[in-house]
């Protein structure tokens, strides 16, 4: 998209000009960088109970962030109104960080490379409601056909359009515009009047509604919630302490998120806060261990054309055989640590300061049949859904919850076990992986990730993979 | 913007709705202000200041629901407000229990709740710097292990509720809070630990000493230096408040109004059921002036009131919006709440747990071998069966003292059985924020390890 043609020329009558003018404004007092970053977002949701589709809710919400960055310290600045004067108010805010003369000669804006990775010229957020109502009643209508046992079904469907401008000191202009929609479904399941069990499921990404109609229909996750809840019924009290666990396919690699993800992100490592700080080109990992993180995958939920920085994003190898390779880095930290920028900086919104985060992260695919794996194990757990996880990034450890898992008993599946949380050491938990499988899968698009208050959209995905030895928090 | 004129706006929003065929309409504005100071190893690091306003809407058509909302406040924008609720309400099903309030369930409580303290306003830059820079400093002075830092924040936030309903309602507050936290990092040969610790207020004078709060925090991430993993045991489990709070955290989640008609609760069906130990009595105020919780109305124009919800150990009360209340066969309990989006959910006013006699000190001397936790991670709560599974860290109970510092493991169990064998709760109640408890000692959990 040209610059004319976005809605802060078109709409808001912002000319090259006026950015400038902002940039210099921001560095009037003297900061070695300043961004705008410009948002105008669209949202809808709706969402389905007992049969009744019950809310409806749709918004907009726009604003612009100026950013100043002098040496190590960053002055930040919101509007909410795009105007002229509330534009400059906030450059002034928030170039007070610095404190000197402004060194800025004449400014230039050229366009900055881009992707194209969600070519969707209707977002969902642009189509009909009655369309997108129908999804949620398909997956009700679904989730209870399943089974006689599934008495209570929520089905919800979030789709925004968020459109953004970025404006850097360096002289870059970018331009996206970001679709981004998700249905999910949880179906609680009971048996002759017993304890109920949930079944979650859910996907989605930066996709044409058509993706609903066609590549995962709601009937898909509907059935899925469907199926894990009926499956849990039959539960039994997980074990407890160290065994072998087995992660299935997709979403399980939530595991590299937390185990390794957040502790390679820039910001933490420049602090030398991090478990990993220090360990760049060291062995935290088995050697059938390469761990990826690639913004730039068509579609995917965590992927992005340029970050919310300005750069386009890319593919970075975080662990390769084993080995500590990058970091994940974002313009202030790359500066200060003399790196290259990765194409990792986001932010959840305008009114947040950007920072090293994830994307899409992922283990590459080994060599092992998933039935070999499975059959390995004469006595563990089998993973293959779960519920949030989270890490102490100094001390490395961290917990993922397991909320579908079932016993390995002489290398067969037995019984399902109930929610459980698994927990382990960063740079000592991927050391213990001993076979890697052939099936990578990437998840759904379900994630959110959180830091520091601000929640992004991310993907995951991982191969089949046997961890030898890690800590399974059940009662047992 | 004048002041007068977001509170007219609201009731203008209302009025266009129904003009525009609503049956009923409810609105929301909010207006805040937000600046955040913080350093870092002693140098300031990010300032960060701005305001925004919004306008959330609902509106029925009989007893359909539609809702939008807006951070553009110009004509244009208030109209397309008005015009996308009204679109949505005909895309979504006839629910028989859906609308407002009744009329005389309306309201709010009078005189000063304390919620807004002038000095917040008032505060130089510098000064909030200087608050910041101090925490950081008595953490960073605090002993030659504690190496690094995370730095320290001071925040604090201004900001202005108006709400006004077809059926008569109007009403505003303002509200205050400033805050102060540090995250010192500790460090003894391979082993590096951080934690943190804050002090929050209404005022500025109400904070604690940043000193003090430095202190604390290095105090809290020295003790975790040289961490193990236990074995596998069962033991007693002592929850210190910062941890404690979150199992009312969890007791809110299953009382909710909203998952107990579902039955997604494992506390659904058991209103005047024993489903905790005698020790237990736990209480949802909103009207205690000054605190995290308090407002003078519920975010559906219902005020704020005492709800006992657990009462030595008989479950007395869900907390319930209108809707709940409606599908249950009950009346609201004024918990309400909503952001800008979408319809009314619930929350909590200040939801705590009433103190026992025993101070934490005696509560550990009674234990020989036993579980201290300091911190809890992850998301292994799951509210309809209780199962309980979370990551851990803490320091080990050795013949009733404080031995050595654990991490890496999981404490599982199931809450109907914890609230139950819930055998002491200790004397130490205080309000960081909404949901606060004291000290609590469980009989036994299972701690998952080596």
């Amino acid at each position: 998209m040209r610059f004319s043609e976005s809605i802060f020329a078109a709409r808001f009558n912002i000319t090259r000009g006026d950015l400038e003018g902002y940039l210099a404004e921001a560095l009037s007092r003297g900061g070695d960088y300043a961004d705008l970053y410009f948002e105008y977002l669209l949202t809808s949701s709706i969402g389905i109970d007992e049969s009744m589709v019950k809310s409806a809710t749709q918004g907009v919400s726009m604003g612009v962030g100026v950013r100043v960055i002098a040496g190590e310290r960053t002055g930040y600045a919101y509007s909410d109104d795009l105007s002229p004067e509330r534009i400059r108010k906030a450059a002034r805010v928030a170039a007070s960080i610095a404190a000197g003369p402004g060194k800025i000669e004449k400014l230039g804006l050229n366009d900055g490379a881009t992707h194209n990775l969600y070519p969707v010229l209707t977002a969902p957020t642009e189509t009909a409601f009655l369309e997108r109502v129908e999804l949620v009643k398909r997956a009700d209508r679904a989730a209870r056909a399943y089974d006689p046992r599934i008495f209570q079904v929520q089905a919800a469907y979030a789709d925004s359009l968020r459109q953004v401008m970025v404006a850097t000191s360096e002289g870059v202009l970018t331009i996206d515009r970001q679709p981004q929609a998700r249905l999910s479904v949880a179906a609680l399941a009971r048996q002759d009047g017993g304890e109920p069990q949930r079944g979650h499921a859910g996907g989605g990404g930066r996709v044409a509604l058509d993706f609903f109609l066609k590549e995962k229909t709601p009937e898909h996750f509907a059935i899925e919630a469907a199926r894990e809840a009926v499956v849990m019924l039959d539960a039994v009290d997980a074990p407890a302490g160290e065994m072998t666990v087995v992660l299935g396919p997709g979403w399980p690699g939530i595991l590299l998120h937390e185990a390794v993800g957040h502790g390679l992100e820039a910001d933490f490592n420049r602090k030398g806060v991090s478990a990993f700080t220090g360990r760049m080109g060291q062995k935290v990992a088995s050697e059938l261990c390469t761990v990826i993180d690639d913004g730039a995958i068509g579609s995917r939920r965590g992927s992005l054309n340029v970050d919310d920085e300005g750069r386009a994003t890319q593919r970075n190898v975080l662990i390769e055989n084993g080995v500590l390779r990058g970091y994940l880095q974002d313009k202030l930290s790359s500066t200060l640590m003399r790196s290259e920028p990765t194409g990792s900086g986001r932010r959840e919104s305008y009114a947040h300061i950007p920072m090293p985060r994830m994307t899409n992260t992922f283990m590459l695919a080994g060599e092992s049949q998933p039935e070999d794996i499975i059959r390995s194990v004469p006595k563990g757990l089998y993973c293959v859904n779960f519920g949030g996880g989270q890490v102490d990034i100094t001390s490395g450890n961290f917990v993922f919850s397991a909320s579908e898992s079932y016993l390995i008993e002489d290398g067969k599946l037995t019984r399902p076990v109930r929610h459980a949380t698994l927990i382990g050491n960063g740079p000592e938990a991927l050391k213990y992986v001993s076979m890697v499988g052939n099936d990578l899968r990437l998840d759904e698009g379900i994630g959110m990730c959180g830091k520091e208050g601000q929640s992004v959209p991310v993907g995951v995905g991982i191969p089949t993979i046997k961890i030898d030895r890690m800590t399974v928090g059940g009662t047992g | 913007m004048s002041e007068n004129h977001l509170s007219e706006l609201a009731g203008d929003v209302v009025k266009r709705a129904l003009g525009a065929g609503a049956s009923d309409a409810e609105c929301t504005i909010s207006e805040g202000d937000e600046f955040s100071a913080s350093v870092r190893m002693r140098q300031l690091e990010n300032l960060k200041e701005a305001g925004s306003r919004g306008a959330g809407l609902r509106i029925m058509m009989g007893k359909k629901t539609g809702a939008s909302y807006t951070s553009d406040l110009s004509a244009e924008g208030i109209e397309h407000l008005v015009k996308s609720a009204i679109e949505l309400a005909d895309v979504t099903t006839e629910d028989p229990h859906a609308g407002l309030p009744e009329a005389e369930e309306l309201g709010a409580i009078m005189g000063d709740l304390q919620l807004y303290s002038p000095d917040v306003e008032q505060l130089e830059t510098a000064l909030k710097v200087e608050t910041a820079r101090r925490a950081e400093h008595a953490a960073l002075s605090a002993d030659p292990r504690i190496v690094n830092s995370e730095g320290a924040s001071f925040d604090t936030n201004v900001g202005r509720h108006i709400f006004a309903n077809s059926r008569g309602f109007a009403g505003e507050y303002r509200v205050t809070y400033c805050s102060l936290s540090t995250i010192p990092v500790a460090r003894d040969g391979d082993s590096m630990e951080r934690d943190y610790w804050y002090t929050m207020a209404r005022g500025f004078a109400a904070l604690e000493a940043p000193e003090e709060v430095g202190r604390t925090a290095a105090r809290r991430a020295l003790r975790r230096l040289h961490a193990v993993k236990v074995d596998t045991q069962k033991v007693p489990v002592v929850f210190e408040p910062r941890t404690a709070r979150t199992l009312l955290d969890n007791l809110f989640e299953a009382v909710h109004g909203m998952s107990i008609y579902r039955h997604e609760s494992f506390l659904a069906g058991k209103l005047g059921e024993k489903v905790a130990s005698e020790n237990v009595t736990v209480t949802d105020d909103g009207t205690i002036p000054g605190l995290f919780g308090t407002s003078p109305f519920d975010d559906e124009g219902v005020p704020s009131r005492r709800t006992v919800v657990i009462d030595r150990g008989v479950l007395k009360n869900y907390l319930l919006n209108t809707y709940a209340a409606r599908k249950l066969g009950m009346k609201t309990t004024g918990n309400a709440s909503r952001g800008l989006a979408g319809n009314a959910g619930i929350g909590h006013g200040n939801f705590y747990m009433e103190k026992g006699v025993q101070t934490p000190e005696q509560i550990v001397s009674g234990i020989p071998n036993g579980f201290y936790v300091t911190e809890l991670m992850g998301f292994g709560v799951n509210i309809v069966t209780g199962d309980y599974s979370r990551g851990a860290a803490g320091l080990w109970i050795r013949n009733g003292e404080l031995a050595f510092a654990v991490s890496e493991v999981t404490i599982a169990g199931n809450l109907k059985d914890m609230l139950l064998g819930l055998e002491v709760v200790g004397s130490d109640l205080e309000f960081r924020g909404s949901v606060a408890a004291p000290t609590l000692k469980i009989g036994e959990m299972t701690v998952g390890g080596k």
